[in-house]
């Protein structure tokens, strides 16, 4: 079916060294990130070490994984990930299931639909949303990270169009028959059916949740509950090492670079873990949730 | 209507986390049109009718946080669609799967690292002294560049940064658009003596019109976001000129300058443009491509 010209074949052969240069480009920062987290602070502070470690050493891993504050905040970023998809999921997968119903079926559905739908569209902005939660009593409470972000919209669609089309209708109709309730049309039939797209929007806001840091960084004023996400933009883009609580010296000793550096990839490293798992669905998750022919 | 009372239960818990932790923040939006002073709430604070608004205009700092706000997200839009097309069109000339596979796997990988991740990267990577990329610049005898302290250079960092993370992830929905193109029209053209050039110019390229069409409009409506996340985690003093956008103008003047009502008309003033421009981006991908979120 194609063309097997010359030309042809010198572009393919271009083509394809051209998108494996750019494909390694993605990762390659990353790379360097890691290479400089296993090198000895000497090389590292001299600029010397580009893709493969210097003196090859875990001293920069050892410091960090044995600092109190950067575990804690590994604690509270994995408990705060946890807490959060499981409400955000539960939350999102039972509306999906009542929205994904027809107007006919669902009486008042399409209410709910535009009341959601403008949540997406406008809001009140950072103060009052901030004095809200002040009000609520939630500043320096998981609950000022985990609850106001629940309700994510989009993943909504995404999992109210899989439930559309993923589950086929006479199954429903005829648990419906047998005199089978929603909760359990819901539980029984919808749920094991959509594993995958409940894995993929679940995956997603994992990912959301580990990456938050802004609301840790307005919500709590004890940066001791910070998750790992407030705690990196902390120190590494804000450069205040006052939270690391550790002698300066020893800093100085192991070089503030290689700790930065393991502290970048281990902040990271969840996400390259999960993301194997995230990449084998997501792409039919986003064509067929975003797109309707 | 017996059957219906369960789903409305069901939705309650998502109805009721909007109205709390969305709808309620709306009625916070007064404070624009007041002198909000926190001690005197809501009701006592003095009423200024629309000046926080005006002031945003006065204040050449505000409309400067403006136009930087413009500036850098048409380039975006402009790159972010650009680029992911002409990454979809070539990856669509990989014949061999696993190969094509792999790159996709490479690519995609930087959307799901946030900013304070690539932040911490980019801070090392952009360094002026002995930075990697500035050694890579140091190869064909430049000078060192300052990325980030630099407000002419920081646009372009942004820019670049920005598309490199997210082209992968954005070609994904023009590829299964490639995906779903009839393979009888390149038959039917093959038969006439088309080149691959002409078949990707003739049949390729149009067929991707539609979605081309829905990413542009959509995009449309985040115009005035130019990426707090991104920007709040690179920029400094020094760039505020140029690099300093909306929402990070209203996180400084509000949660850190206590310009609480200023800050907040200056929220509101972009979320009804946004709102609007949103709306009407909708109705024209539902016109022109025939395109529904629901």
């Amino acid at each position: 079916m194609h063309h097997r010209s010359r030309s042809y074949k010198l572009f393919s052969l271009c083509n394809n060294i051209f998108l494996l240069v750019l494909g390694i480009l993605c990762i390659l920062p990353l790379i360097h990130i890691l290479a400089v987290s296993f090198s000895a602070s000497a090389p590292a502070n001299a600029n010397l070490v580009r893709f493969f470690p210097i003196d090859f050493t875990f001293a920069a891993w050892e410091q960090t994984l044995g600092n109190e504050n950067f575990l804690r905040a590994l604690w509270n970023g994995v408990f705060r990930t946890v807490l959060g998809t499981l409400i955000s999921l539960t939350v999102v997968t039972l509306a999906a299931y009542a929205l994904s119903k027809e107007d006919h079926e669902f009486r008042g559905r399409k209410w709910y639909v535009y009341t959601l739908i403008f949540i997406m569209l406008f809001n009140g902005g950072l103060i009052p949303t901030y004095i809200l939660i002040q009000n609520l009593g939630m500043i320096n409470t998981i609950w000022a990270l985990v609850l106001p972000g629940a309700v994510n919209v989009f993943n909504m669609i995404l999992l109210l169009n899989f439930f559309r089309t993923g589950v086929p209708k006479s199954l429903e109709e005829a648990a419906l028959i047998d005199g089978a309730g929603h909760f359990k049309i819901l539980f029984r039939i919808y749920l094991p059916i959509s594993l995958p797209a409940l894995a993929t929007v679940g995956l997603f806001t994992m990912v959301g949740q580990w990456n938050s840091w802004f609301d840790g960084l307005i919500y709590l004023t004890d940066s001791s509950k910070y998750p790992l996400s407030t705690f990196l933009q902390t120190i590494i883009v804000q450069n205040d090492y006052s939270q690391m609580n550790v002698n300066p010296d020893e800093v100085r000793a192991l070089s503030e670079r290689t700790v930065r550096s393991a502290q970048i990839f281990i902040g990271a490293l969840p996400i390259i873990l999960v993301y194997p798992f995230l990449q084998k669905y997501f792409v039919k998750g986003i064509v067929l949730g975003s797109v309707k022919e | 209507m017996k059957r219906n009372w369960p789903l409305h239960v069901l939705v309650l818990p998502a109805i009721l986390f909007a109205l709390v932790f969305n709808y309620i923040p709306l009625a916070g939006i007064i404070m624009a049109f007041q002198n909000f002073k926190p001690w005197e709430g809501f009701l006592g604070s003095e009423w200024v009718g629309f000046d926080q608004f005006i002031r945003i205009f006065e204040f050449q700092e505000g409309r400067q946080v403006i136009w930087n706000t413009l500036v850098i997200s048409t380039f975006k839009i402009i790159f972010q669609l650009i680029v992911p097309i002409v990454f979809a069109l070539l990856l669509n000339e990989v014949r061999i799967i696993a190969y094509k596979r792999s790159i996709q796997t490479l690519v995609y990988l930087p959307h799901f690292l946030s900013w304070v991740i690539l932040g911490g990267i980019l801070l090392d990577l952009l360094s002026v002294d002995g930075g990697l990329i500035n050694q890579f610049i140091g190869i064909f005898g430049m000078n060192p560049i300052f990325f980030l302290g630099d407000s002419d250079w920081f646009r372009v960092t942004v820019i670049v940064s920005d598309v490199w993370k997210d082209f992968g992830f954005s070609a994904i929905i023009f590829l299964a658009a490639l995906a779903g193109i009839n393979p009888s029209l390149y038959e039917a053209a093959i038969v006439d003596g088309a080149n691959r050039l002409q078949q990707v110019l003739h049949i390729t390229l149009p067929s991707l019109l539609p979605i081309t069409i829905v990413v542009a409009t959509l995009a449309l409506g985040n115009i005035l976001n130019a990426g707090f996340d991104q920007i709040f985690n690179l920029y400094n003093p020094l760039v505020y000129d140029k690099g300093d956008i909306i929402d990070t103008y209203v996180y400084r003047q509000g949660l850190l300058g206590g310009n609480f009502s200023y800050a907040t008309a200056v929220g509101v003033f972009k979320s009804v443009i946004a709102f609007i421009l949103i709306v009407t981006g909708y109705r024209l991908a539902y016109k022109y491509a025939n395109y529904r979120i629901f």
